[in-house]
């Protein structure tokens, strides 16, 4: 029986490592996903997010530590996992030669049970291009097909590994419509992503991954919240001026935390009405130009900088 | 809802409509191996007996009866010419001998002696104007002519060139066609699904069976047609060493593909295997002309011993039972290449 501590448990993760030779890839990490709940690993790539999918599918075999999907264990249970997962790698070529409907017709002979071919086709709105070869389609279309053939099996768990990078953002809206609508049918997914918009707004709960750990874990709104301010100021200074010290700028009312960033400056506050007229009047008594001024609320980017130091994508 | 596919003949089917929308691979394992058999039984066709030129030097009365007598054997082209352009003829090649009568019972004949058809030209020549002056035979003769099929160098090099599909068509179709799908991580995305890995690899031998059929059909028929190639020891036999060989080498091309990442990587490992067997096993001349020495390593080949095997069973008649040195050498290599391929197969 499961020593699960959630009995609800889909995914259950416990002190994970894999290493590379000297590269610590996952290490010691942690999950525990409930069913129905679409779980994100956000984070940098090179963060250990494809190697603790791969592991959890049964892909990769991790060096120590304990996995368990619906209840089931890779190393007895095997058959009966496949039967019940869905997966979608980070990158794969289907078969060039092969037609929509022959590609999802091949993956659904595998399973036992599952969704017709035309269903899933419809699913993921490819019906136009059933009978076309897929070495034709766009790279949106062929990131749909991969999502086909990753439900045709009507799986437990579908794990998606960055299912939208290098799409375009029309195609990657597309895209999330289609993975909202599988959650909505009450299925658990695991998706990895390194985009804070996709995680936002797809994920139930998000553990922000970084060397091979979970730096932090919960919903995206408990996250923003736990920086302790809705908002973030971002602001240049013109001319040669003396850098402004963090204490310094940290006394400005309002400002719960400040960082130097090139070219910049960075401020989580809480709200934007009462700090910005205190920040001009504080650059105005040190007679100091404003070169440019931006503000947005505050994301799980902003989060992971608060966390890190560091950006979660370098562009 | 719809009965379920059965995922070995998904898998089967699916090679095969790649295979067939893949026109170059269509050509190289079809058109060429024809058009090789054509090409080369062009090149070396059984021709009729071929017409020897001779020059008779005119001027004199004698030169007209000669020319005459000459003219009567149809195995002789005879022209009649001044000295000067029988000579220069001679040189060039053009006939193998120049007749000079000289004198009403002399004749001077003018050839190369190291020449064997020159030499025979000659006792031709000779005889023909013996017997026009009178000679008569003292015994009587009958002649036989005897043109076997099966002697020829046609009937050598079609085996040669099937043995040679045959490890083609295994090594590169499995070879490059498994890589192919790994290096795009499609073998990968299969084995994530409950696909059971013995299908896959069956669906990549079973496509390779039916396609050989096809092959096979399409060469032994060709060169049936064209050229009369025999099958001495029967359909059934040479199709049994066809599907052993299939498998073998089927083996051979899943072992080159157990590991290789990239297209290069298994190019290379491809011609390493392919290129010494192309060279020693005897597809297009005898591997009997290298040294006694290596002979022993040249028969534990596998094309060695497809080719051997096929050219005994098809030109002579010879028995599978009686073919178990080469038979034997097969099912090793078969059953060793398996064994390691499937130990060592990268999957993910």
């Amino acid at each position: 029986m499961s020593a699960s501590a959630n009995p609800s448990s889909a995914l259950l993760v416990q002190d994970l490592r894999k290493y590379y030779g000297d590269v610590r890839a996952v290490d010691g990490l942690d999950l525990d996903v409930s069913a129905g709940e679409c779980f994100g690993l956000l984070g940098p790539n090179g963060a250990g997010k494809t190697t603790t999918i791969e592991i959890c599918e049964g892909l990769t075999s991790p060096d120590s530590g304990r996995v368990e999907i619906l209840g089931l264990r890779w190393d007895q249970q095997e058959k009966q996992l496949r039967q019940r997962l869905g997966i979608q790698l980070q990158e794969t070529q289907l078969a060039d030669k092969l037609t929509v409907a022959e590609v999802v017709r091949l993956f659904r002979s595998f399973y036992e049970r599952g969704r017709t071919v035309d269903d899933v086709i419809g699913l993921v709105q490819l019906e136009e291009k059933r009978d076309g070869r897929v070495g034709k389609l766009s790279g949106g279309q062929k990131q749909r097909l991969a999502l086909a053939c990753a439900i045709v099996g009507d799986p437990d768990l579908l794990f998606l590994d960055e299912p939208t990078t290098g799409l375009d953002p029309q195609s990657r809206r597309q895209l999330w419509g289609l993975i909202t609508d599988f959650k909505a049918h009450g299925r658990t997914i695991l998706l990895t992503t390194h985009y804070m918009d996709e995680a936002e707004i797809l994920c139930d709960r998000v553990a922000i991954v970084d060397h091979g750990k979970v730096i932090a874990l919960g919903t995206p709104r408990e996250l923003i919240r736990s920086l302790g301010a809705e908002h973030v100021v971002d602001f240049a200074l013109g001319g040669d001026s003396e850098p402004l010290g963090e204490d310094a700028l940290r006394s400005i009312a309002g400002v719960r935390a400040a960082r130097m960033r090139a070219g910049g400056y960075e401020l989580n506050v809480g709200e934007l009405h009462r700090t910005v007229p205190a920040l001009l009047g504080f650059l105005a008594e040190r007679r100091l130009e404003l070169a440019q001024l931006t503000t947005h609320s505050a994301t799980l980017e902003d989060v992971f900088v608060s966390l890190t130091g560091r950006q979660l994508r370098e562009d | 809802m719809a009965e379920r596919d059965r995922p070995l003949v998904q898998l089967i089917t699916v090679r095969f409509k790649e295979y067939t929308r893949e026109p170059e691979a269509l050509f190289w394992s079809f058109g060429f191996p024809i058009l090789l058999a054509i090409g080369l039984g062009i090149a070396f066709r059984a021709k009729p007996p071929e017409v020897v030129h001779v020059a008779v030097v005119n001027g004199s009365a004698q030169a007209t009866t000669v020319t005459a007598s000459l003219r009567r054997d149809s195995a002789l082209a005879v022209e009649a010419m001044p000295l000067d352009s029988a000579r220069l003829a001679l040189r060039s090649g053009r006939v193998a001998v120049v007749v000079e009568p000289s004198g009403d019972h002399t004749i001077a004949y003018e050839y190369d002696d190291t020449r064997p058809d020159a030499r025979t030209a000659r006792l031709m020549v000779d005889d023909d104007i013996q017997r026009g002056a009178g000679r008569t035979d003292l015994l009587s003769s009958s002649e036989r002519h005897v043109r076997e099929a099966g002697s020829r160098y046609i009937d050598f090099v079609v085996p040669g060139l099937l043995g040679m599909t045959i490890m083609g068509g295994g090594i590169w179709g499995l070879g490059f066609s498994i890589v192919d799908q790994r290096r795009r991580n499609l073998l990968k995305r299969l084995v994530a699904t409950p696909m059971s890995r013995a299908e896959y690899l069956a669906s990549y031998l079973a496509s390779r069976l039916v396609l050989l059929a096809i092959e096979g059909i399409v060469l032994l028929g060709a060169s049936l047609a064209l050229f009369g190639v025999p099958l001495r020891g029967g359909p059934w036999s040479v199709a049994a060493i066809m599907i052993l060989a299939a498998l073998a080498f089927g083996g051979l091309g899943l072992l080159i593909a157990a590991r290789p990442t990239t297209i290069e990587g298994v190019s290379g490992l491809m011609n390493l295997t392919m290129l010494p067997m192309w060279v020693l096993s005897g597809v297009f001349f005898s591997s009997e002309n290298f040294p006694r020495v290596v002979q022993p390593f040249i028969k534990i080949l596998p094309l060695t011993a497809t080719n051997d095997a096929l050219r005994a069973n098809m030109l002579r008649g010879v028995p599978l039972l009686s073919l178990w040195p080469q038979l034997l050498v097969l099912v090793a290599w078969m059953i060793v290449c398996f064994a390691i391929a499937l130990r060592i197969f990268r999957w993910r």
